[in-house]
């Protein structure tokens, strides 16, 4: 068990250093989709509410596992949904015709 | 290759998408892309979950169940997301980010108690259990206030009563001596208890923030889920969690840091100082020293505008609550058609959050080179006709750089006082998010035009055209 402790610990320090390192270059007009995009990548906690679900023994551990999922899903499904949409809007566009459909 | 291999190796893979999500999210071009990166990653790691064996080689039980979750999820989130208005993102964010915490919570107290009715779990496994209990509970909770805050289903202004740090400090105290008694005694009842706790205190903690600091707050628990959910990869085992969640809470804190930097105050003073509380302005057009502000028609302004060869805009708050992007857009058409060069300038925190007006401009098809980075603004502001500032307030007050005893003295400003003369697109004469007076609306360069954004920009554009 201690060796898998150790394991897991290396894998946290690791990331820890790799996830400063990757903000530190993205510009500020990100912020608000990066943000989002990173609260999307933390309903990953969808899988361990499903292994949580899939084991439950008791009804107690039942609701609790299916609470976890929906909220998971809601956090997952809605977090990448946001995301595009913000992203969608920095696509580029063709300037020219952006005016004429007010005036006609 | 045997099938817990094969789903470690997916798992792998989705580490993998996550991390160059992130790293796409540093440039416009790839972002949206990165984040479908994502999405693929996220869909193949769940999908390998539901072939998932334990040591004993039995698989997951409950599939019909664990579909009718996510299905219900689904339904709820997607229509959420689509059609929200693109102001009300930042509470969206919140609130699924809240869902979040709430998950990690609940994954780490199920482990717990099926660890508990097997043998005694090591002292480090309770740690990571109160952890991931702890924290994610703490970001659901907190998550629901700031977005009833920012919903305006409550006041965006900070609350605060009596004895408040005293009662905050006695339920801090309260969870560790818990916490303390749970590593020496694991008992499923004290997590209950705990679980209790965690979630008033989320709330307590959000309570005393004012609407201008959500945004920041969000962020904070935004980082807070992330290792809530590496806390849950402890307790469950899984690297994948593990990554995810570390990710998210060093790269959140960071993005914290930078956010408050950008309102020139440190994290400390946003979460801990009841910021803008207290209402230094007066709050009417005539103050009792008798100075008035100068209100002008939409006629004048609109000559002003016209006649003008340089004229930046300042885009704040108001614009976004009157969803007046794409007329602010028309109006700089119209200007350029005159032959007046225009562009934006932007403030880190305009809007509610860094890079939020970005997004509402860019929604209104406004060109990207027409966005300015303060700095870049500041620096041509000086050769401006006319600053036009629409719906800000805080963001443009010379008071940050001049008076030292002012809340926001030190917070980075967009110079609109250097310009050869400002206009004021307001709503009323109220303060702003920090509720102090703003000293340039008495400026006799000043020019205030009072009204919902969008109806005053629209009178503009008439006033420009028919100049």
């Amino acid at each position: 068990m201690g060796n898998t402790l150790l394991q897991y610990s290396t894998v946290l320090i690791l990331s820890i250093f790799v996830g400063v390192e990757i903000v530190a270059k993205v510009p500020s007009i990100l912020h608000t989709p990066l943000m989002s995009g990173s609260n999307a990548i933390h309903g990953v906690i969808l899988v361990g509410s499903m292994l949580i679900l899939g084991s439950a023994n008791t009804s107690a551990e039942e609701i609790l596992g299916f609470v976890a999922v929906i909220l998971a899903t809601l956090n997952v499904v809605g977090g990448f949904v946001v995301t595009d949409r913000m992203l969608e809007m920095f696509k580029a566009k063709p300037k020219a015709p952006a005016k004429t459909e007010e005036n006609a | 290759m045997s099938r817990t291999t094969l789903i470690d190796l997916l798992y792998l893979v989705a580490a993998t998408t996550f991390l160059i999500a992130l790293k796409g999210l540093g440039s416009p071009k790839r972002a949206r892309l990165g984040n479908v990166v994502a999405a693929v990653g996220m869909a193949l790691a769940v999908g390998a979950t539901f072939f998932h064996q334990d040591a004993n080689g039995k698989g997951l039980a409950h599939i019909n169940l664990m579909v009718l979750a996510m299905a219900i999820g689904a339904i709820v989130a997607v229509p959420a997301a689509r059609f929200v208005q693109m102001t009300a993102m930042p509470q969206l964010v919140a609130i699924f980010n809240g869902v979040g915490g709430g998950a990690a919570a609940l994954v780490s107290v199920t482990e717990f108690i099926k660890l508990r009715s097997t043998e005694k779990p090591a002292t480090y496994v309770v740690l990571e259990v109160l952890l991931g209990v702890l924290i994610g509970t703490v970001s659901f909770s907190g998550s629901a206030i700031a977005y009833a805050k920012l919903q305006e289903l409550m006041t965006g202004r900070p609350i605060t009563y009596p004895g408040q740090q005293v009662i905050n400090a006695l339920f801090g105290v309260g969870s560790l001596a818990i916490i303390v008694m749970l590593l020496i005694s694991p008992s499923t009842i004290l997590l209950w208890v705990l679980l209790g706790l965690a979630f008033i205190l989320g709330i307590a903690f959000v309570l005393p923030i004012g609407g201008a600091d959500v945004p920041v707050l969000i962020s904070l628990l935004n980082s807070f889920t992330g290792l809530a959910v590496a806390a849950s990869g402890f307790t469950i085992g899984s690297n994948l969690l593990i990554v995810a969640g570390t990710l998210v809470g060093a790269s959140g804190i960071l993005l914290t840091r930078m956010m408050s930097k950008a309102m020139g105050r440190s994290l400390a003073n946003v979460l801990f100082s009841a910021f803008g509380s207290v209402v230094t302005a007066s709050g009417d057009g005539a103050r009792e020293d008798g100075r008035t502000v100068r209100s002008g028609t939409p006629e004048d302004i609109g000559v002003l505008l016209a006649y003008a060869s340089k004229v930046i805009i300042v885009p704040g708050y108001g614009l976004a609550v009157a969803q007046a992007q794409h007329v602010v857009r028309e109006l700089a058409d119209e200007l350029e058609k005159k032959g007046v060069e225009v562009f934006y300038a932007i403030h880190p925190v305009a809007g509610r959050m860094p890079g939020h007006m970005n997004v509402l401009l860019a929604e209104a098809n406004v060109p990207y080179e027409k966005l300015k980075e303060m700095d870049e603004a500041n620096s041509e502001m000086s050769t401006a006709d006319v600053a036009l500032v629409v719906g800000a307030n805080d963001t443009v007050n010379p008071a940050a750089k001049a008076d030292p005893s002012s809340p926001i003295y030190g917070m980075p400003i967009i110079n609109a006082d250097q310009a050869g003369s400002v206009v004021f697109l307001k709503r009323s004469m109220r303060p702003g998010f920090a509720g102090i007076e703003n000293e340039l609306l008495f400026d006799p360069k000043t020019v205030l035009l009072f009204g919902d954004a969008k109806d005053t920009l629209t009178k503009l554009v008439s006033a420009v055209t028919n100049s």
